[in-house]
């Protein structure tokens, strides 16, 4: 990012165009300098085509076809029948729908809580380090090893959710979190939101520290109360964060694969789209559905962030600070 | 451009480089072929045979692979499809035999090992390890599910354990006395595993005309499948089913019967010495009995389980692997490893060890090989990973289980071989 800034000369551009000096101005200076720029980043360039095109195009075209690893003589062209066979499969639209479920639920938590432990970072004066460190601590274990923990926590045999929550009316020491629907989307979420919540803190705790206190002061001579400087202030001023925070997250949480993996493998209709994704093509070896079904992931994964951003009104670029 | 052209023959040059380095490590020993032997996670069986079916030509070795059976047929298909040659020998969990054999993965077995083999081997043994009329993996080691039983709870409920026993029966005597009836009813292989036995059991099966690939003929939707689905059904509602039910392995159906409210357990032969550690005061209240009757005065068809020895057409050492296998399927090497693992030899000669008469009663070894020779495998197919899945879909959870059960999962089946739904 920084090399591409820096070949482009700091003149006012249009917005939504790409900055480039006019061919008629640009002196052999500017014209050598972009051609450093180019060098710079083209080993870079032609690493992410070779890792990142070259699958997606062959995913593509995969897609294409009925084949599958352990019966290769079966293969054949199929045209874009894969597709019409997924959109009007059930099976992948009730995982879509579990998805997003678990997207919308767990991010819309995340945000608040995660909120409020930002302004928990930045507001604290004693043992600053010590608690910014514990409210970090999740965001440091594995999801792997945190989505055990929480299998262990609501397992009907060793977990202790049950003991402890024994007087709430619907839970007893027979409640089998991982034996029905609801339940199991419910434990899904408890891990994924504990342990990607410090992320979203960290993200709205850089939003936060760019809220100039000037501004927080001036409101609060003006008369205005906490409510008021928090939806009035501080909110507005923290969009870029909190869409970029959003986004990151949304886009997370709908490739969500680790706690349905372990805690249930996907039984109870807890499927995700990545997990149903993952069975087509590692354990099925249907290498054409299942390419099939990763373009559309992608094409989802695409989707949502231009929702987002079109949501939020925020340009990316300025977000980042290069407007 | 010439930088460009430098740097990717210096990444080309180091990509070489590290893979000749490998390989030179890899026959650091020369001379002598090192065969790797894949292998199912167990208590030290296969490595001891490894060891001593060593000789001075080659050297065995073993990789393990995961515990999960379907993890393990993931590993070992994604390697072969590659064309690893780093697997000479693999243990092949049943159900995937016919998928390898077909997708042409293992080398072909001399005719005169396939004969000893058939001669030796119990009869479901031979069965599972048969595809397109020839044995494409040796039977190493045969599992069978027996029923386990609590004899204080037998003898409280008053049932006669000498003769042959329903479900019916023993899910009625476990509630009516605070007993459970433990099986394996999570979303995995192991409840298909419950439901092919009960079909079996009243005579029917899941798939048939396997020959046909994904035109097989698909018979889960006959009698014997309703039969299969009342049992499942009468268990799931009843007081009788475990709480974990529907979550419910191998593992956490053994700690059941274990607990306080065990009654009876469907499981393999292993849960005789498993209390051994941590509970040995058990063992003098275990009994144990043929496999339950779907239908009652129909002979029940126990699940079969256990181990083929394959080996990799892709192997360098295709010859010294089959001699390897040779000796690794041998009755003294199956008596060895039953003796370390539990897991029972897949001949009768292989029952004739002295050791393991020392630790399991006689009556319960010839249970064993009885239940041996009654034992239907799950069809042999090279889709039996779709078949199980798509019943894995449909007949889960066990409480959803109804008389439609089997009608929707044939049609399921169906449409999932041809492509036409997702699985």
């Amino acid at each position: 990012m920084s090399i591409a800034t820096a070949a482009t000369p700091a003149t006012p551009s249009k917005p939504g165009k790409p900055d480039r000096p006019g061919k008629a101005v640009a002196s052999d200076r500017a014209k050598a300098e972009n051609r450093l720029g180019l060098k710079l980043v083209a080993p870079a360039v032609i690493l992410m085509l070779l890792v990142t095109a070259w699958p997606m195009l062959r995913a593509l075209y995969l897609s294409l076809f009925r084949y599958r690893l352990t019966t290769p003589d079966d293969r054949s062209f199929q045209g874009i029948s894969n597709y019409t066979t997924i959109l009007t499969d059930p099976l992948f639209w009730q995982d879509t729908l579990n998805t997003v479920i678990i997207m919308v639920v767990t991010v819309a938590v995340e945000l608040v809580i995660g909120f409020a432990f930002a302004m928990v970072m930045h507001r604290i004066v004693f043992a600053r380090g010590a608690v910014r460190t514990s409210i970090l601590i999740p965001y440091g274990i594995i999801t792997v090893v945190s989505a055990f923990a929480w299998q262990f926590t609501f397992s009907i045999n060793n977990g202790w959710v049950n003991s402890w929550f024994e007087w709430l009316p619907w839970i007893g020491p027979d409640t089998n979190w991982f034996g029905a629907h609801w339940p199991a989307m419910f434990a899904i979420m408890v891990s994924e939101i504990w342990k990607t919540t410090p992320f979203m803190s960290l993200l709205l705790l850089a939003g936060l520290s760019q809220v100039s206190e000037d501004m927080l002061e001036a409101a609060q001579v003006d008369g205005a109360t906490w409510w008021q400087r928090l939806f009035k202030v501080i909110l507005p001023n923290m969009r870029a964060a909190i869409m970029v925070a959003v986004l990151f997250r949304a886009l997370d949480a709908f490739r969500i694969f680790d706690n349905i993996y372990v805690m249930t493998k996907g039984a109870q209709g807890t499927e995700s789209s990545s997990f149903l994704t993952y069975r087509q093509v590692i354990e099925q070896f249907q290498l054409g559905m299942g390419s099939a079904l990763s373009v559309l992931l992608f094409l989802t994964v695409l989707l949502i962030a231009y929702l987002i951003t079109k949501f939020f009104r925020v340009d990316l670029a300025q977000a980042r600070g290069e407007g | 451009m010439d930088r460009v052209r430098r740097g990717v023959a210096a990444a080309a040059a180091l990509i070489t480089a590290s893979g000749l380095l490998a390989a030179c490590a890899a026959n650091a020993d020369s001379g002598k072929a090192q065969l790797t032997w894949y292998i199912n996670p167990d208590s030290g069986g296969q490595a001891a045979v490894a060891k001593s079916c060593s000789t001075d030509d080659y050297t065995i070795t073993t990789q393990v692979l995961p515990q999960d059976a379907s993890q393990q047929r993931i590993q070992l298909a994604r390697r072969l499809a590659a064309e690893d040659p780093g697997i000479d020998i693999m243990s092949i969990d049943p159900p995937y035999t016919a998928e390898f054999a077909n997708a042409g993965y293992l080398a072909p077995l001399p005719q005169e090992l396939q004969d000893k083999l058939k001669d030796q081997s119990f009869k479901g043994a031979t069965q599972a390890a048969t595809w397109d009329g020839d044995l494409v993996v040796a039977p190493f080691w045969s599992n069978v599910q027996v029923l386990w039983y609590r004899k204080s709870f037998v003898k409280k409920a008053g049932i006669d354990m000498g003769r042959p026993v329903t479900w019916d029966q023993i899910i009625d005597a476990a509630s009516k006395n605070g007993g459970k009836v433990a099986v394996q009813a999570n979303k995995y292989e192991g409840y298909v595993v419950w439901i092919n036995a009960l079909i079996a059991g009243a005579g029917g099966a899941i798939v048939s005309d396997t020959e046909k690939g994904i035109d097989a003929s698909i018979d889960i939707d006959s009698d014997a499948g309703d039969q299969a689905a009342a049992v499942i059904r009468k268990l799931a509602r009843s007081k009788a089913a475990p709480s974990d039910l529907s979550v419910s392995n191998e593992g956490t159906a053994g700690a059941t019967f274990g607990s306080p409210v065990g009654a009876f357990l469907t499981n393999w032969t292993y849960i005789w010495t498993n209390y051994d550690a941590a509970q040995p005061e058990l063992k003098k209240d275990i009994g144990y009995a043929r496999y339950p009757q779907t239908v009652e005065g129909k002979e029940s068809r126990p699940p079969y389980g256990g181990i083929g020895v394959g080996v990799s057409k892709y192997s360098h050492h295709v010859d010294e692997s089959l001699k390897a296998v040779e000796c690794i399927t041998n009755a003294k090497s199956q008596g060895l490893n039953a003796e370390l693992t539990g897991n029972m030899p897949a001949s009768a000669a292989g029952y004739e060890d002295p050791k393991l008469h020392k630790i399991y009663p006689d009556d319960l070894l010839k249970l064993f090989q009885d239940s041996l020779n009654a034992a239907t495998p799950r069809s042999v197919t090279p889709y039996w990973s779709d078949i199980s899945g798509s019943i894995q879909s449909t007949w889960h959870p066990p409480g959803s289980v109804g008389t439609s059960t089997p009608g929707d999962s044939a049609s399921f089946i169906d449409d999932v071989l041809h492509g036409r739904r997702l699985l």
